[in-house]
C-alpha cells in the first residue's frame, strides 16, 4: 500500500513473458500474458493487453509444465489458470534453491519476489537481479502456459 | 522472461493507461520478432542463416549492431555481441543490450501519459520514469537488489524517481555470462548491479562489470560518468 505523495496512489501491474524460448511445437508467438494484477488502495483495474484467449471465467486448472533439464538440475512449473489468468505458479523442482517445493505464490515472477521480501518486512517495490531469466523455469513455464493455450 | 509494467497513478483504471501499457508490450513484441535469438523467424537469425539480406532486414538490427559496437568499444571488449545461440550457431546476437533498447522504446509510449509514473521489469532489470503533465506529482520506487545467494532475499535497496538498474550475477542459477576475453564463464558468486540513467548501458555496464569488475569501473567513469556500480560479494 503506497502513499508516496499526497494522492493515495494505485498500481496495476501486468506481466508478460517475452525474449524467451519457445517451446518446439508451440506455434504461437512467445509474448504471452502471464498473469496481470493490481496492488493499492484503489479500486484499480486489470489490464489485459495481449490476452488471446476468451476471458470466461471459469473453475481453475492446473497445468505442469515439462520437466526441463538443465546442467544444475531438472526444473519444473507448474501454474494454476483461473478466469483465462495464471493465478499461481508453483516450481515443483528447483535446482537453483534448496528450498524446494518452493511455492512462488503470487501473480509472477517479478512480483512475487517482491511479496516474498516483503514478507521479511522491508519495505520494496520492485527487485532487481539476476535469477529470473532462468532458462529451465521459462522453458517449463512456457510449455504449462502452452498447454493451458493462455 | 517475465517482463513486468508497474504503472502508479491516483486511479489506474483509465483508458489512456491502459493503452499505454498495451502499446508498451506490443512494442516490445515488436522488437522480440525482429531481434530474438530463439524466434527462428526473426530477422536477426534469417539474416544468420543467410535467408535475408541485411540491407532488407528490419532497420532495428541495423541500429542495435551500431550500438552493440559501441558497447563493445566502451567497455574494451568486456561486452560482446558475439554469442553461442540455443542453435549452438555462433554470430551476432544483440540480446545483452536489446532487452534495455525494447524497454527504452517500450517506455516511450509511457511517458506520454499524464500524471503517472512507470516501472518496467524486463527480467530483474528495471527501468522507471514518470509520464507528462506531472503536475507536482512524483513518486520514488525502492528496488530491492537480489541476495545472490538466495533469491528471496535482498542485500540492499536503492531509491529510483527516474533512470534503471540492472543486475548481473551468477546467482543461484550458476555462471551464465563469458568472459569474452578467455572464452570462459565467469564463475564467481555474487551480483554487480548498475544505477543510470539508461537500462541498456546499465545493463551493457552490469554485464561487463561482472566479467572485470576494475576494468569496467574505470572506463565507465571515462564513458557514462552518470553510472554507478554497486558490488555484492
Amino acid at each position: 500500500m503506497r502513499r508516496i505523495t499526497v494522492w493515495v496512489l494505485s498500481t496495476i501491474t501486468v506481466v508478460v513473458l517475452l525474449f524467451s524460448y519457445r517451446t518446439s511445437t508451440s506455434s504461437r508467438a512467445p509474448g504471452t500474458v502471464v498473469a496481470s494484477g493490481t496492488t493499492g488502495n484503489g479500486g484499480a483495474a486489470n489490464a489485459d493487453p495481449g490476452v488471446g484467449s476468451a476471458s470466461t471465467a471459469g473453475a481453475s486448472r492446473t497445468f505442469t509444465g515439462d520437466a526441463v533439464s538443465t546442467r544444475y538440475g531438472p526444473v519444473q512449473v507448474q501454474i494454476t489458470v483461473a478466469g483465462g489468468k495464471v493465478t499461481k505458479s508453483v516450481v515443483t523442482q528447483v535446482p537453483w534453491s534448496e528450498r524446494r517445493d518452493q511455492e512462488i505464490n503470487a501473480q509472477a515472477v517479478p512480483v512475487l519476489n517482491q511479496e516474498a521480501v516483503q514478507a521479511q518486512s522491508a519495505r520494496i517495490d520492485m527487485v532487481s537481479g539476476a535469477t529470473y531469466t532462468s532458462d529451465g523455469y521459462l522453458r517449463s513455464l512456457q510449455s504449462a502456459l502452452d498447454q493451458a493455450k493462455l | 522472461m517475465p517482463v513486468s509494467i508497474h504503472v502508479r497513478a491516483v486511479r489506474t483504471d483509465r483508458a489512456d493507461i491502459e493503452g499505454a501499457v498495451a502499446n508498451a508490450f506490443a512494442h516490445l513484441r515488436r522488437v522480440d520478432s525482429v531481434l530474438s535469438p530463439w524466434r527462428t523467424d526473426s530477422d536477426l537469425l534469417r539474416v544468420r542463416r543467410g535467408e535475408l539480406d541485411p540491407a532488407a532486414a528490419h532497420p532495428w538490427l541495423a541500429e542495435v549492431a551500431l550500438l552493440a559496437a559501441e558497447a563493445e568499444a566502451a567497455t574494451g571488449g568486456l561486452f560482446t555481441s558475439r554469442l553461442t545461440g540455443p542453435d549452438g550457431s555462433t554470430g551476432f546476437d544483440p540480446t545483452g543490450l536489446a532487452k534495455g533498447w525494447a524497454v527504452a522504446g517500450a517506455a516511450g509510449h509511457l511517458q506520454l501519459v499524464d500524471r503517472v509514473a512507470f516501472c518496467i521489469n524486463a527480467g530483474g532489470d528495471l527501468t522507471v520514469g514518470v509520464g507528462r503533465n506531472l503536475d507536482g506529482f512524483a513518486s520514488t520506487w525502492r528496488i530491492g537488489i537480489q541476495d545472490p545467494a538466495d533469491p528471496m532475499g535482498i542485500v540492499d535497496v536503492v531509491e529510483v524517481s527516474s533512470g534503471a538498474v540492472a543486475t548481473s550475477g551468477g546467482s543461484a542459477r550458476g555462471p551464465h555470462v563469458v568472459d569474452p576475453r578467455t572464452g570462459l564463464p565467469v564463475d564467481r558468486s555474487g551480483s554487480v548491479t548498475v544505477v543510470g540513467p539508461d537500462l541498456l548501458w546499465a545493463d551493457v555496464w552490469a554485464t561487463a562489470s561482472w566479467v572485470d569488475e576494475e576494468q569496467a569501473t574505470r572506463l565507465m567513469a571515462h564513458s557514462h560518468p552518470a553510472y554507478r556500480i554497486i558490488a555484492h560479494p
